[in-house]
Formats: C-alpha cells, structure tokens, sequence
C-alpha cells in the first residue's frame, strides 16, 4: 500500500501529528491532565497547548506564533501533589502526568505614554512613568515565574539604580508575556518598565553610525540616480549579466 | 505504561543513533561533501515540493484564471465567503474611519504610525488584528533585516540580489523602493530605540545572508523580529492608536464607485459582526504557512491562513507570483512541541552538518535552499537513510556540536541563545547532541500585487508585508521581508494617508462584489463545500470532532 503512494504523500502522511491534528490510533503513550479542573487523557510528549487541542479546545485566545516568541500563551499549572504554582508558556511546555491547567488571557496591565524624543535621558524618566518600582521588595518571585528565564528581579533593581544599560541586556529576551506581572506582590509591571528603558538606551546612547549616515546623505542627494535610470530600464538579459558578474565581498 | 524514557532529551532508540554520529564527528570535521553539479541539482529539485508534481492547479474563476497556485490557495480562492449579504446590515456603521488596517505585524503597525505622521489623527485610524496585536509571523523573525548602508555597499548591489534571488520575477520599481529605503528604515528604528547589534567601534554588525553578495544582515541577537516589532508596537501604543484586537476582517467592503471602502469584521469570542467604514484600507495579514501546504509543518504564527489574499481577490485585486511556496530546509523535526520551527542557516554557516542515519555527511551544507531541502527529503525518503521520530516523522541530523568544535567553546551560548533556549526546554544540549530536522514550509513569496506606493488595483486597497506580490518575485531573500514590511508598511501607510484625504463623496457600502464573486463560483460548478477565509488551522483530536454536537 505505501509503495504506491507518492513521496509527497508519504511525507504528508507522517507529518499529519503537526499539520491536522492527532489520530488516537497513532499514540502509544498516554496522560491525563486537568484541564479548567476536568479529567482528560492526552498523548504524552505533546506541549500543554497541543494536548488542550487534542482534548477539543480551539484556541481563539491564548494562541500566537506556537514557538515560544509572542507570549500570548501563559499558562499557570501545579502538578499533582505539589503545592507549588508555576508558570509557563504552553506552547513550549510538555505536559506531564497529572497537571492542574489554566489558560489566562493576558494581564491587563497599564502601559505609561511617553514621547520618547521628549523625555529626560536620566534615572527619573522610570520612577515618573512606574512610580511603583520603589515599591519592588527584592522578594524574587518574578524571576522564577519567567519562561524566559531572565534575571527579573536583577533588572528591576537596575532600573531603580537608573543604569539603562544593565535593563536593556538582561531584559533584552523579554517576550512580554505577563507572568512576572501578574505574579509580583507589588504590583509592577516590569516588562512595560524594560520596554522604557531599552527604549531610553536606544534612542539616547546608541548612537547612528556614521557609514549609516554618509548612505543616508548620498541617497538624499541623488547619487545614485544615473544608475538607478539605467537599472531600472534593463532588460532581464541585462539584469542576469549584472547580477552575474557580480563580485562577492571577501569573508 | 505511560511515559518513554528519555536520555538527555531523546529516546533510548534515538540515543543509539545519536552515538554513531558522535562516532563519525571527528572524520567529518574537516570533510564536507562537494557542491553538486548544475545536472544534480536539477535532477534532485524533483522532490522539492514545490516542483513535484500534483501540488499545483489553476485558478479557475477571477483576476488571475488560468494562472497556477498550490492545491491548498487555490482551494481558498475558489470557496465561498463565510457571510451572505443578507445577514448583514451595511447600514449600520460601527467604525467610521479614514484608515483601516488590517493586521497588526510589523508591516500593518508600520503603516499605523506613518499615517498617524502624515496628519491622520489616532482615532480615525483603526488596526484590526485577528489574534493579539503582534501575535504574528513578524515576532519570530531571528534572522536579521538587510540594509545596504556599509561603504562597500550601496542600494543598486541590494537590488541585483533581491532581482536575483527572486528569479527576476520581482517588479523592478518595487524593489527600487525596498532597496532604497532601507536605510532610512534602519535611521527610523534607531529614532524609536530599537537596540540593534554592534560592532566595538559603534558601526552595525552586518552578517551574511543567502543569495547576497554583500554582508548587510542587521540583527538583534537572535530576537531581531521581537524587538522590531515590540519597539514599534510600544511607539504604536504611546500614540493611542485605534486598535481592535481578536476581531479579524472577514470580508471587505466596497462603496459605490467600486473603491475599498472597509471591512465587516467578526468578534470571535461572541460571534457578532461590525462594520467598519474607510476612505483606505491596508492589507498587512501576511502569510499562509498554517495551510500545511504539501503536508509539510510550518514556521508560521496560528493565524497565517492566507485570509489577506482571499479577501482581496474577492474584492478584484490581481495576485502575482502566489505560485511559488518558499520552505526551509532546517525545521525542527523532533521532539514533537517544536516541530515545524526555524532553524536558522547560520546554524550550517557556521559548522553544523547534515548527516544521515548512518553518521555520514550527504549533502554540502551551503546549497540554496530548495537543493539542500530536496536533498534531505531524498535521504529520508527515497534513500531511506532518515530517522523516524516517535510520531513517524522523518529527519536527518544536524549536527550541531561541530559548531563549537570549530568556533570554539561558548559559541553556541553566544551566537544562538534564542535556540539553546528552545532546546533547553526539551531536554536537549545542542552543544552535545545533534538536532533533527526537516525542511518547513516558510513564506508566501508572492500576494496581491503592489506598486511603489503599495496600490493594488482596486482603488482604496493597499497592501503591505508578506500579504503582498512583486516585491520579491518567485523566492524571497532572508532579510529582505522584515524589510518589505517596514519599507512598504511605511509607504501604504504614507500613500493611504494621502489618498484618503482626497476622498469626497462616500458611495453606499455594498458586498456586491462578494455577490458577483459567488455567482462566478457558481458558474464555474464550484460546489458550496468549502468556506473561506479559514481565519485559524484546526488541530483538534479527530475523535473528538467526531463526537460534537453543535447546540449553542
Ligand atoms: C520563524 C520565522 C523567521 C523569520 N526570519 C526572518 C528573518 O530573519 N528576516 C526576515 O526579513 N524575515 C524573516 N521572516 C519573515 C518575516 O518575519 C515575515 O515575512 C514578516 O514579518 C511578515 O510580516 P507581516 O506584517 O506581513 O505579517 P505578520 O507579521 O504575520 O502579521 C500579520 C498579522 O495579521 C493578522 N491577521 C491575519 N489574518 C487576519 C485577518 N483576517 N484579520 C485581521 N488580522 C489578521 C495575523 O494574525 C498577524 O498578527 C521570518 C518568518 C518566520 C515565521
Ligand atoms: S516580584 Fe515584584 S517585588 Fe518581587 S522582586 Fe520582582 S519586581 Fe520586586
Ligand atoms: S520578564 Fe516577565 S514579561 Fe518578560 S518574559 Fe519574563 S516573565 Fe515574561
Ligand atoms: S504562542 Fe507565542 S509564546 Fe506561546
């Protein structure tokens, strides 16, 4: 039977976990998990989010890029005979023998308005705009609620010593998914705080290179305009032999 | 028994394999198998599935009848809409806007802001977004977005590799703009604070990219979509833009006179519709990667279903180039949770190796992306030399901890920390262990055609991103879309601005166009069995789809 199907069928075939959804016959290995509280048994080796779908769930909420980048799908689970809450991303999370899920729909958070051209380059602009970070009580809880695994706690208590540099790199993989929020007990936001001060560093310290600038004189003052007449009327012939004749630039 | 046992992230069975590729590690270091010829190259690309064949068929109804697509877009294109005209009422109007955009990535929030510059005020532009604002292709970039801004560089080479690269299929014009304004681009971002990698001295870090002739790769570590979009996104926020979120476009809507004149759009959580009336709209819903086409798994965020270009060749816009699939040869193929996921190219820029079952390197690393994809489906399926997952999927290795072994211990935690991370979470040292993989479907090389200023052919529409055609002709260039959504989501975002001000008379909103679309559907025999846009993939379990009832 499978001799006769084609190579693109027969790839279509075992890819068919991914790509429509799991056959129960195609499963060896078997969970349960609870799910909003009910008992379901789902395929072990799937993430929390592919076990929800395979349980019935259609995700309209809580599901973005399914790769670990968007943060749309923060999860809260405790695990059977563990007291312990912990937090995750579902769609990079397997599920495991006797998970408690919840789904959350994101924090809803207050973001501070600003116009990054107006504001003052110094320690004050956060404590203005997040005036809650004084309140942060070293208690670490945001970073062991990251997915992410970032030094939370560290960058926080960077932002309140004002050095934007050390917030922009230990903040710099922050996916903005919320838990930290929602998790810290005096209520900061500290992903909208990062936002700010990556911003802040950006605009204030990291300045424009000059081969950047001399491209963007040049191109303000039409140099390439003679050339640009001639390529842009060249036939496909043409093109090919531009394009072949090309030079590579050394490694 | 419920659990597999797992050594270091990999079942027992697929430990054995692994240690015939640490076997052979050392052997391989300094051997890469040659380039192949022009003859293999050719013979091998038969199993690409872009080129194999039974995967295409022609449109038969619209703009573009006669032309080809994949099975899976075609299947789209010749569905019928989701509404009737009758359960809908144009007269009330719930938004009344100059600029509706639809789809919030980097290209559709580009497009927000620059028109917000041009004078439109906040709340008379609305972005729409099918999923949350930003949950979207745009957020995954890893890669870079190029700019041709060094010395040795200039917009005229830029040009030559996106024409090459694209087959010289791309609208000459359209590249001009991309090209030109690259640079500008990168000036914009460094205005809003993107933090984008350096060298020591301050000047950009540029690296390689596929298909170019000049290092113009700009990244920010491996998270450069993350960042793009989420400093635009906060730049977007900050101005309080208008934006509806888990309220995708379903249709469009025309005025009188035949111009783009809106959208009717669904709340997914109630199932009520609203009717959003505009003097432009823009198009920036990207990709079609979750259609699966050919079978294979994706790269693509949840809501890349290819809704863009339905709607707007319902509406009468032509497509261009929507023939052309681009896939990746390196998706992650095992463990099950990130099957599909990129894998990115400098991965085997810098060392890693393909290798088959048997520990032997099959292939040159570097080919252009559909050899070295055709290649590795020929190992796993016509010379049986893949590995076969516990799901039944197939992949070769790439092995990984050459990378260190040539660049150097810490390598790996330096140039990749998005990707030691995604493995980490699996249990698995890529320093260590090689990683399977098999190629995934990427991007949607062509769309709705666009012209310098981001028009389509339907007065009032404009398009931006990957839900556009011509800019990169049949294949697209790494780095060169992010750039795409940034070039043209700030020129549609310019030109709507300032058409929309030209806008006097407001023609009656219709769905005439839909009803015209159906009769032709009709026409041509199409039975009313599918429906389109799809607006989300369906993955639940089968058996239970089976046992649903439908009662509220
Ligand atoms: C994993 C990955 C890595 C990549 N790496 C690179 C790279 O290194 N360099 C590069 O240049 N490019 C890269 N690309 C390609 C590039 O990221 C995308 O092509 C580009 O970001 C697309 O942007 P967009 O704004 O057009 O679409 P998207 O970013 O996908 O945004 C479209 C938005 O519209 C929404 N939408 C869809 N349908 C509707 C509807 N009906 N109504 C309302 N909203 C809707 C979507 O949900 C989404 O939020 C990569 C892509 C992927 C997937
Ligand atoms: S959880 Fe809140 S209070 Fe605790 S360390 Fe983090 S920011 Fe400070
Ligand atoms: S810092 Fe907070 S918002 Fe950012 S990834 Fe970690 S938990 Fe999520
Ligand atoms: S869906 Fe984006 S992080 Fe999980």
């Amino acid at each position: 039977m499978k001799e006769k199907m084609s190579i693109m069928d027969r790839i279509a075939e075992s890819n068919k976990s991914v790509t429509t959804g799991i056959d129960e016959k195609d499963i060896k290995y078997w969970v349960t998990i609870y799910i909003m509280g009910k008992a379901y048994k789902v395929p072990a080796g799937l993430t929390i989010m592919q076990s929800m779908e395979f349980a019935g769930y259609r995700f309209v909420r809580s599901a973005g890029c399914r790769a670990g980048f968007c943060g749309a799908c923060a999860t809260v689970y405790r695990k059977a005979g563990d007291y312990k809450l912990q937090t995750a991303m579902a769609c990079q999370t397997r599920v495991e023998e006797g998970m408690y899920l919840v789904q959350i729909p994101f924090a809803p958070a207050e973001k501070a308005t600003y116009d990054i051209n107006k504001e003052k380059y110094n320690i004050g602009v956060l404590f203005k705009h997040y005036p809650e970070l004084a309140r942060c009580v070293a208690c670490n809880t945001c970073t062991k609620s990251c997915p992410q695994e970032l030094e939370v706690m560290d960058y926080i208590q960077d932002a309140i010593k004002g050095d934007f540099k050390a917030v922009a790199e230990e903040s710099f993989d922050c996916i903005q998914c919320g838990l930290c929020a929602i998790r810290c007990p005096a209520e900061l936001v500290q992903y909208h705080i990062a936002q700010l001060a990556r911003r802040m560093y950006g605009h204030y310290e990291c300045h424009e290179p000059e081969h950047l600038k001399i491209r963007l004189k040049e191109i303000e003052k039409g140099k390439y305009k003679e050339d640009w007449n001639k390529l842009i009327k060249a036939t496909i012939k043409e093109l090919e032999k531009f394009y072949a004749d090309r030079e590579r630039e050394p490694d | 028994m419920s659990e597999i046992k797992f050594i270091g992230g990999y079942p027992e069975y697929m430990r054995k394999l692994i240690n015939i590729v640490n076997r052979t590690r050392i052997k391989r270091k300094n051997y890469d198998p040659p380039a192949m010829s022009k003859e293999e190259r050719k013979e091998v690309l038969n199993l690409h599935p872009d080129y194999a064949h039974g995967g295409k068929r022609k449109i038969s109804i619209g703009q573009n009848k006669g032309d080809m697509g994949p099975n899976e877009v075609v299947d789209l294109l010749e569905a019928y809409p989701l509404i009737e005209e009758r359960e809908i009422d144009l007269s009330q109007i719930d938004y009344d806007v100059d600029i509706l955009i639809i789809g919030g990535g980097l290209a559709g929030t580009t497009a927000a802001i620059w028109a917000n510059d041009q004078g439109v005020p906040s709340d008379k532009i609305l972005l729409t977004n099918k999923l949350r604002h930003g949950d979207s292709n745009s957020m995954m970039a890893e890669g870079g977005t190029q700019a041709a801004d060094r010395p040795n560089d200039s917009p005229l080479i830029h040009f030559l590799d996106a024409m090459g690269g694209g087959h010289f299929a791309n609208k000459p014009d359209v590249v001009k703009g991309l090209v030109e304004d690259a640079p500008l681009i990168m000036h914009w971002l460094l205005e809003l604070g993107a933090i984008i990698d350096r060298e020591e001295n301050g000047d950009f870090t540029e690296k390689w990219g596929g298909g170019t002739c000049r290092k113009r790769m700009h990244a920010c570590r491996d998270y450069t979509g993350l960042e793009e979009l989420r400093v635009i996104r906060d730049e977007f926020r900050n101005r309080k833009i208008f934006c509806l979120e888990y309220y995708p476009a379903i249709e469009l809507l025309i005025d009188g006179e035949g111009r783009a004149a809106g959208a009717v759009l669904w709340n997914c959580e109630t199932g009520d519709y609203k009717i959003v009336r505009a003097k432009a709209t823009i198009l920036a819903t990207g990709g079609f990667g979750r259609l699966h086409i050919r079978g294979f798994p994706t790269t693509n965020h949840y809501g890349a279903t290819c809704d863009g270009v339905v709607l707007a060749y319902r509406a009468g816009a032509k497509l261009r180039d929507v023939d052309t699939v681009q896939y990746h040869p390196t998706g992650s193929a095992y463990p099950q949770q990130i099957i599909g996921l990129l894998l990115t190219e400098k991965l085997r820029s810098m060392g890693a190796q393909p290798v088959n079952k048997d520990g032997e390197a099959f292939v040159f690393p570097l080919e252009p992306r559909d050899v070295e994809a055709s290649a590795f489906i020929r190992e796993c399926y016509v010379r049986e030399k893949g590995v076969t997952t516990p799901t039944g999927m197939r992949g070769i290795w790439l092995d990984t901890p050459l990378i260190e072994i040539k660049n150097g211990e810490g390598t790996i935690d330096n140039a990749f920390p998005g990707m030691r991370r995604m493995f980490n979470r699996v249990d698995i040292d890529i320093r260590k262990d090689p990683v399977l993989v098999f190629p995934t479907l990427h991007y949607q090389n062509g769309g709705v055609e666009t012209d310098p200023e981001g028009k389509t052919d339907v007065q009032g529409l404009f398009v931006a991103g990957e839900v556009s055609g011509g800019v990169h002709g049949k294949n697209r260039l790494m780095g060169n879309s992010t750039l795409d959504c940034m070039v043209y989501g700030r020129r549609s975002g310019i030109y709507a601005a300032k058409y929309a001000k030209t806008v006097k008379g407001r023609g009656k909103l219709s769905l005439e166009h839909m009803k015209k679309y159906v009769n032709m559907l009709k026409k041509a025999g199409i039975k009313p069995e599918r429906r389109a846009p799809i607006l989300l993939p369906e993955y639940r379990g089968k058996a239970i789809l089976a046992r649903m009832i439908d009662i509220f």
